[in-house]
């Protein structure tokens, strides 16, 4: 019986090429379990972080119009922080609020709202680009950071800035939520301490009452919900160490591409 | 006389009726086996990227109004298992088994992307798999370079691929052909005929930039490097759909040109791209004139 025999041969074919497939790819599962290999994958992020800032250390993300706004602007990871003391603040509308800037700096602050949004702000329209492969466009006002630097005077062996946040990442109310830049992306005129999204007041859902917008960089670097700005040398003492909360998860700290 | 490699004789070993031939050199070699991982990691790990969210627009945005022109999810029938759905242009498609909803570790159906087996890591782990993904890019994109660099200086280009006047006048009855499963034998196997040079240089030179490019159009860093340049190619989120489909075509691209491994001589053709040497049958009117 000719059909029966090569309905087998086929089935034979394909179990092989599945099994085959499942030895290769199951070396790989086993390969990212390794400490040595994620680590020679990893080198590729600094390759890639070095090649971007050859080319553009000042270029200006892309900017566009209200037309191309997103009629909602989507809210991604916390949505409303699971602690009390956020809370609090939420429920007298942040007139309590204060954003504590300290570490490598010559005077240390702790800068209310009206501070804030006395500083030099800038308003722009820009494409929000999530790590999960979504992008959302919104029109968002803020301090720029290169202001808030300067006011608090960044001393010269400061290399990063560290944004911590008011959310928990872990149900019990630990893991809070925290990222950190470089300088080149701190002084960049679009990176900003927004407090405002589509002309109104940042809403809970996208990190009120600051969230930070480092516009070349993905989703998970613009920090929402941020109390404190740390300005250090080196982040390797901070949480995971890798400078981030999702840093620590394994994700990229350059989170250009 | 264009010959793949240069020819030669005092190389090549002599039987009764055939004789090996050197035609593919070793740096071709080299980079082929390279870019077969590559390409390979890079289709299975971007599948395990694109299921951290499995859904594809047109446009600048992903939030802009309008539905996305593919959305791979699951729906439960009612019994509460899985089910697989595809939906394409608004239409939906069951798709439990391949799309949406398709058998886990321990063989059960459950909500995936895509089967275990088509993605690198096998269970979803965006982090890892964009690793997995950077890394090989950096590969291929340093191989194709290299690659470019030595077939131009090598004349590769100009003397295997570049097909001439005469071929290109034949590429009707070369379609014909390829669709009767006819291969070229004796002395004109040691070349590409016109349809696959024609089919190497769209590869090399349109489907394979072309993905770079859209993962270029994809990373916030480059795209703020000459702003509007992802528009005129209809947006971020435009590019992350032709990455995806060209990703397929390369994939169409490797099955028939595995197919036609086959066709041709599955190991004889194999050879030729280990060693570097394919043996030619010598015809008839040869041994005759010999």
């Amino acid at each position: 019986m000719k059909p029966h025999v090569r309905f087998s041969r086929r089935r034979f074919l394909t179990r092989g090429v599945a099994a085959a497939s499942a030895v290769a790819l199951s070396g790989c599962d086993a390969l990212s379990r390794t400490e040595w290999f994620p680590k020679m994958l990893a080198s590729a992020e600094s390759l890639s972080r070095s090649a971007h800032h050859l080319i553009g250390r000042r270029a200006m993300a892309q900017e566009f119009t209200e037309r191309d706004l997103s009629p909602e602007f989507r809210s991604n990871g916390t949505a409303m922080p699971n602690s009390a003391a956020y809370r609090t603040l939420a429920a007298s509308r942040f007139a309590d609020y204060r954003l504590r800037v300290d570490g490598l700096v010559q005077r240390p602050a702790s800068l209310s709202l009206d501070e804030l949004r006395a500083l030099p702000s800038r308003t722009q329209i820009t494409r929000h680009d999530c790590v999960e492969g979504w992008s959302a466009i919104g029109k968002w006002k803020g301090a720029r950071l290169s202001a808030v630097l300067e006011s608090a005077g960044a001393r010269p062996e400061a290399r990063y800035v560290v944004f911590y946040c008011a959310d928990p990442m872990e149900e019990d109310g630990t893991g809070l939520y925290y990222e950190s830049i470089d300088m080149l992306d701190a002084m960049h005129p679009q990176t900003l301490l927004a407090y405002e999204l589509n002309d109104k007041p940042l809403p809970i859902k996208n990190g009120a009452p600051i969230r930070l917008r480092v516009e070349r960089q993905l989703g998970y670097k613009h920090a929402k919900y941020v109390m404190r700005l740390e300005l250090v040398e080196s982040f390797a003492h901070i949480a995971g160490g890798n400078g981030g909360y999702w840093e620590d998860q394994g994700y990229e700290w350059y989170a250009g591409i | 006389m264009s010959s793949i490699a240069s020819e030669r004789r005092s190389e090549v070993s002599r039987r009764k009726g055939s004789y090996l031939y050197y035609r593919h050199t070793l740096p071709v070699r080299v980079m082929h086996w390279i870019n077969v991982v590559a390409l390979t990691v890079l289709l299975l790990s971007g599948l395990n990227i694109f299921s951290a969210h499995p859904a594809l627009y047109w446009g600048k945005s992903s939030y802009s109004g309008r539905p996305p022109v593919l959305e791979i999810g699951a729906g439960e029938d009612s019994a509460g298992n899985p089910v697989g759905m595809t939906r394409i242009f608004g239409h939906d498609f069951v798709t439990t088994g391949l799309l949406g909803a398709s058998a886990g570790a321990d063989g059960q159906v459950e909500e995936r992307t895509f089967p275990s087996w088509l993605t690198i890591p096998g269970n979803r782990w965006l982090a890892m798999a964009r690793r997995w993904h950077f890394f090989f890019a950096w590969v291929f994109v340093l191989n194709g370079l290299c690659y470019l660099i030595y077939s131009i200086a090598s004349r590769h280009l100009s003397r295997d691929l570049a097909p001439d006047h005469v071929e290109l006048r034949s590429v009707g009855s070369s379609i014909l052909d390829h669709l009767r499963f006819r291969h070229p034998s004796g002395e004109a196997a040691k070349r590409y005929n016109v349809l696959q040079k024609l089919t190497y240089l769209l590869v090399i030179f349109v489907l394979l930039p072309l993905t770079i490019l859209m993962g270029f159009a994809m990373s916030p860093w480059l795209d703020a490097l000459l702003p509007g340049w992802v528009d005129v190619i209809g947006g971020r989120q435009a590019a992350r759909t032709i990455h995806f489909i060209v990703a397929w075509l390369i994939v169409a691209f490797v099955l028939v040109h595995v197919f036609e491994v086959f066709v041709a001589g599955f190991w004889n053709e194999l050879r030729s791209m280990i060693t570097g040497r394919y043996r030619v049958e010598v015809e008839a009117a040869d041994e005759t004139a010999r």
